[in-house]
């Protein structure tokens, strides 16, 4: 099992390199000329070329990425364009927001998703399963933006029961924050329940389709005991991967829902950074990003062995 | 009685099968609520687009600074915008930008990764090995910030958009169409056409092709559905389609920052129609996907 860790640990290495190729050209690549973007049509070509030669754009692109990855790897991400400050500090702070909105919609959104998927693999074919099911896959193809307006305008403009912003404001209380992160959490929501949902079904009526639950039965087991004690954890297992990969689907939500909610979050830095230009902190947030998606696959991977006893009995897999 | 009810039933559609496969698969579709609902509303927005320049009650674009901000009334059944512009009007000619756009990035997304996938799949080794690793690192990345990156670097245009997304989508699409592949390059009728010489080329585009069609069809329907998703989030971001052109996602940027002063009609109409949209796409996909299972 160790050398499976090991050549997953490595393949996870090399996409992580390719991700840094891929934020790069477009990054620094694609955007042409980063001195004139900052100075603007109008400043004189000599100012251009010095504030080139300061960001040091002008280098082969070769020593370009040479000189950043290098950064990377000492843990300097590069200095913002827009505020001429090292990024890190900004890249935290966000990050920091971003887990707190993150975690409220996956406490939620997990057990709901399950308990959505168990109920329509338990009434597999029926009106209740096709309900769960066309819902589910509806509200996770609506847009974030979208649904985060409707909430919007129910809750905020129609009801006033909570507030619009999802900034609590500086020492709020926990309560407060919470208060002000709800209606953000409702659009994440949303579109993963339909993913949960989904996998949790498939996994479930697959275990209630197996030996072991019909020996289960026909020992005279009740069926609640049947499906506590012997189909969950089966069922579940596949589901634990999907909730791991959508981590990443979740932060890429979070650049729509943060900007739609002015919540000072990583997707909202991205978002001003594209804006602004600044691409020294678009690059770290993306790749930030791309980072925390990659560990999540790779627990969720490592999890995903270590409970599964086939896969972990079964040698070097 | 209901065996003797359900035979002659049975007997026209194995008859209907004889002649067209493709007959029963329709009936099927239209058999299904959720697939006529879907289709219903699809057509509708399709309609919009085509003859909004006739449907329009007025000009999308002309302002009436007299009118601004008119709640939904008789002479404005969605109200007017902050410019006075009829906010039904834009509703209706949002829908061209959408569906041109849309289409389009899913239709190049789908050609590239396909024959990308059938590189992959067919030739495996090393080919298979480096494009998994690319494929498997642009799916790192949450697609709305692929996307999202590139439009940034290359400036906002609906060709820049429908080539950026198209190219989100290929990995995906290609690795859906590899392992379709995979389980055909098992099949007889390969090593025979091996046998017989044929060039690798010509195995992959001509007789592995036709048989991952339908494989490729369901993927197209589903990316569809995302990329309705991806462009209207551009949109929305302020780096799809460029005002004053109407478009919902950009309708909502524009208008969402007064919604707590209560002007709620400029946002919820287009909000209301990217969910029709997406969740018509997502009705017909489903059907033509539990067809195609059953």
């Amino acid at each position: 099992m160790a050398t499976y860790f090991l050549k997953r640990l490595a393949l996870a290495l090399v996409t992580l390199w390719l991700l840094s190729m891929i934020v790069f050209f477009a990054g620094q690549v694609l955007p042409g000329d980063p001195g004139r973007s900052i100075l603007g049509p109008l400043a004189a070509p000599s100012a251009v070329a010095v504030l080139d030669h300061q960001l040091g754009v002008d280098k082969p692109l070769l020593s370009q990425y040479g000189s950043w990855i290098s950064g990377l790897l000492h843990g300097n991400m590069g200095t913002s364009y827009q505020f001429r400050l090292p990024v890190e500090p900004f890249i935290q702070a966000a990050l920091v927001n971003s887990v707190k909105l993150a975690a409220l919609a996956f406490v939620i959104v997990v057990p709901l998703g399950i308990l959505g998927g168990i109920i329509a693999a338990l009434n597999v074919g029926r009106a209740t399963d096709r309900i769960i099911s066309v819902a589910g896959l509806s509200a996770a193809t609506v847009p974030e933006f979208v649904s985060g307006i409707v909430v919007i305008i129910v809750f905020a403009v129609a009801l006033k029961v909570l507030p619009v912003s999802a900034s609590a404001g500086a020492g709020a209380s926990a309560g407060s924050q919470l208060d002000h992160l709800i209606l953000p959490a409702i659009p994440l929501i949303l579109v993963l329940f339909g993913y949960i949902a989904r996998m949790a079904r498939a996994g479930m009526i697959e275990a209630l389709d197996s030996d072991y639950a019909r020996t289960a039965t026909l020992k005279g087991l009740k069926r609640s005991v049947v499906i506590r004690r012997h189909l969950l954890r089966n069922a579940l297992l596949p589901t634990i991967t999907v909730i791991a990969t959508q981590t990443g689907y979740l932060i890429g939500g979070l650049v729509v829902v943060e900007t739609l909610f002015n919540y000072q979050g990583i997707g909202n830095l991205i978002y001003k950074a594209a804006q602004g230009k600044d691409f020294p902190m678009l690059e770290a947030g993306v790749l930030t990003i791309g980072v925390v998606y990659m560990v999540a696959t790779l627990i969720a991977d490592m999890l995903y062995t270590v409970l599964n006893p086939r896969l972990r009995l079964g040698g070097n897999a | 009685m209901t065996d003797i009810a359900a035979a002659p039933a049975a007997e026209v559609v194995v008859a209907h099968a004889g002649r067209s496969g493709e007959l029963t698969s329709w009936r099927l579709l239209l058999r299904r609520p959720t697939f006529f609902v879907g289709a219903l509303i699809l057509l509708f927005w399709v309609v919009c687009a085509l003859f909004s320049g006739a449907i329009e009650p007025h000009d999308p674009l002309a302002q009436q600074l007299l009118a601004t901000n008119q709640a939904p009334s008789g002479a404005h059944w969605f109200g007017t915008d902050q410019l006075g512009r009829d906010m039904l009007s834009r509703v209706i000619a949002g829908s061209r930008t959408i569906l041109l756009i849309a289409p389009l990035a899913t239709l190049l997304g789908t050609v590239a990764g396909t024959a990308i996938g059938l590189l992959m799949g067919y030739l495996g080794g090393v080919v298979d090995i480096l494009v998994s690793r690319i494929v498997e690192a642009v799916l790192a990345l949450p697609l709305v910030i692929v996307a999202f990156l590139f439009v940034v670097a290359l400036g906002p245009s609906p060709p820049v958009i429908i080539v950026v997304v198209g190219f989100v989508f290929t990995p995906l699409i290609a690795r859906t169409v590899r392992s379709a592949v995979l389980v055909e390059s098992q099949l007889d009728y390969l090593s025979s056409a091996r046998l017989l010489g044929e060039r690798a080329l010509r195995i992959m585009f001509v007789e592995i092709l036709p048989n991952v069609l339908p494989t490729i069809l369901v993927e197209f329907t589903v990316r569809l559905g995302y990329a309705i998703f991806t462009v209207a989030t551009l949109s929305f971001l302020g780096f799809g389609v460029q005002p004053p052109t109407p478009d919902w996602g950009a309708e909502i940027a524009t208008n969402y920052g007064v919604l707590p002063a209560g002007y709620w009609w400029m946002t919820l109409f287009p909000a209301l129609a990217i969910a029709s949209l997406v969740i018509a796409i997502n009705l017909v996909t489903d059907s033509i996907e539990q067809v195609l299972a059953s």
